[in-house]
């Protein structure tokens, strides 16, 4: 009997439990060297993405609808927007994709009934999702930078990375909240996550100022995390404004964090009993 | 010290149906054309003795796998309880998977990752290091007949009974207590499937494990098992050692003559075949 008490004792410090979640980081770290095409897939239509809309406004500026002057703010404003939609995509992405890949895989059934706590599991998805988003969204960067001429001197380029670290913690929030949905709805489930992405796109401020969207609609701005990502990625790379000029933004975010964090978990949590209760984890595919 | 390893007791499941609200109306019943829920199990209660293989023989879609998933927490009953070594695997369910694994018909696996990455994965998430288990792995290959070599190839350059092989070393590398194999040996060539019963027995004889066995090969659950219960129908029809079930169908004929073929079918009313030539009927095969 010793040996069962043993082992259902409560696991060992947290070195070992934050152990158990770096195993999720190399497995999709593997999973990324396996399927490096689609990687160069998404890196191409990424940089093609950012290099198509930060164009328009070049085409601004020489379709007289702006100065050359503030045809430069758009081309920064725009540049940043995409760059920073490809990087909250890809931490959705990653963590909701994995998902329906788990399933199509069939090994969510091994995964869900291994010893390891939910929060664990998903903090180590969310952690590979963030730091895959981070290459990715670099190397678009490093890419689609020479075709235009920015100003990039003023950046305050540290308190960037500090709104992007404090942001990501909102943003697997997020993504472990929509990561419920294909556990939900094997077959639906991932496009309802896309159509999610969606509403964050059009409310955030990704390619034009929260202030011109309606009233009705700008309230949800107000409730996204990504409208205050990338106003600090802004304040930080256009006007260059420090940690402590971005403090407000950067409380914001880690008030965003520690409530989708834990929320998302918890939804999570409640929706893996009704996925076993109505047989949602066969495999699928 | 339990001595039971395992006790289901009065369990139920459906499936199907979904909510549909014109159910509450006692009059009329359902007028959207939908099919009531299904009931797959009907009060199953059956009890493993630690230590011993216990064999479940039924048909495809006889419920067996249902129940697997049930002792798994993979799936919730909707009534009844199931214990393992006296926990709930409902309200106990993250204690009860330190105790168990299990080993499906379908073996999953990520299929573009190796076997070996695989297996570091699954080990790793059930708290080994990767030094224990690339010490432990050697072993358990080798007793398998899986050349450790191919264990760096990519799951989906290797045979089905090599990755059936693969799945059975992911779950006896965690050392369950209780290990829940349903239908291992299903589809495999002669020579992995005598593997695989070979090293079923090997580790019975030197571990300290209880072993579920589903199957609906005869020859097998005669060979392995020490006690079998007959599942037809989500019904448990009959218990009890292959010697007992076949003194209970004799009626004068010698043992020898009878083998669990004849039992099963003289208790359950029907040929193992018919079941499973009646689902793939259902299922449109």
């Amino acid at each position: 009997m010793s040996s069962i008490t043993d082992r259902i004792a409560v696991r060992g410090p947290i070195g070992g439990r934050l152990n158990l979640g770096w195993a999720f980081v190399e497995r999709q770290t593997n999973l990324w060297k396996r399927y490096w095409a689609w990687e160069l897939v998404w890196l191409v239509y990424g940089v093609v993405n950012t290099l198509a809309i930060t164009f328009i406004a070049e085409e601004a500026e020489q379709a007289g609808i702006a100065g050359s002057e503030g045809a430069a703010g758009l081309v920064i404003f725009l540049l940043l927007g995409t760059l920073v939609w490809a990087y909250l995509s890809a931490v959705l992405d990653d963590i909701s994709l994995v998902i329906t890949w788990e399933r199509w895989e069939g090994t969510i059934e091994h995964t869900l009934m291994a010893p390891v706590s939910r929060a664990i599991h998903l903090i180590g998805m969310s952690v590979f999702g963030v730091l895959h988003a981070i290459v990715r969204t670099l190397l678009i960067f490093a890419i689609a930078v020479p075709f235009f001429s920015v100003d990039l001197g003023q950046a305050d380029w540290f308190a960037a990375a500090v709104v992007i670290l404090v942001g990501s913690v909102s943003v697997a929030g997020l993504g472990i909240l929509t990561g419920v949905l294909p556990l939900l709805y094997p077959e639906r489930g991932t496009q309802m996550s896309f159509m999610l992405q969606a509403v964050v796109l059009l409310v955030s401020g990704v390619y034009y100022s929260v202030e011109v969207l309606p009233g009705w609609l700008r309230v949800f701005a107000y409730i996204s995390p990504a409208t205050y990502i990338l106003d600090g990625i802004r304040g930080a790379v256009i006007d260059g404004r420090g940690v402590v000029d971005l403090w407000e933004t950067l409380i914001t975010l880690a008030l965003f964090g520690a409530v989708l964090v834990p929320g998302g978990i918890a939804v999570f949590s409640v929706a893996e009993p009704w996925a076993k209760k109505t047989g949602q984890l066969k495999r699928q595919g | 010290m339990n001595s039971l390893a395992a006790k289901a007791t009065d369990v139920n499941k459906y499936f199907g149906g979904g909510f549909d609200y014109r159910r509450l109306i006692p009059v009329g019943g359902s007028r959207n054309g939908k099919k009531g829920p299904v009931q797959v199990l009907h009060g199953v209660s059956f009890e493993i003795h630690r230590g011993e293989i216990f064999g479940l023989i039924g048909a495809n879609g006889s419920g067996k796998s249902t129940l697997v998933r049930i002792m798994s927490t993979l799936l919730l009953p909707d009534s009844g309880d199931v214990r393992i070594f006296g926990l709930d695997v409902v309200q106990e369910s993250s204690q009860v998977r330190t105790l168990i694994n299990r080993v499906s018909a379908d073996p999953s696996f990520f299929r573009n990752m190796s076997a070996l990455e695989n297996l570091l994965f699954f080990g790793r998430v059930y708290g080994l290091s990767p030094g224990k288990i690339r010490q432990r792995l050697p072993g358990i290959l080798e007793r398998l007949g899986f050349e450790f070599e191919r264990a760096s190839e990519p799951m989906s350059h290797l045979s089905r009974g090599q990755q059936q092989k693969i799945a059975v070393a992911r779950s006896f590398l965690t050392s369950p207590i209780l290990m829940l194999l349903d239908e291992p040996t299903t589809g495999l060539d002669p020579r992995s499937k005598r593997d695989v019963q070979a090293f079923i027995r090997q580790v019975r004889q030197e571990h300290d494990s209880t072993i579920l066995l589903t199957t609906h090969d005869m020859e097998e659950a005669e060979l392995l098992c020490d006690r079998i219960s007959f599942i037809a129908g989500g019904r448990i029809v009959a218990e009890g050692t292959p010697l007992e079930l076949r003194q209970r169908v004799a009626n004068g004929r010698p043992l020898n003559e009878i083998n669990m073929e004849t039992v099963f079918m003289e208790l359950t009313g029907k040929r193992l075949e018919e079941d499973e030539e009646r689902v793939e009927v259902m299922a449109g095969v």
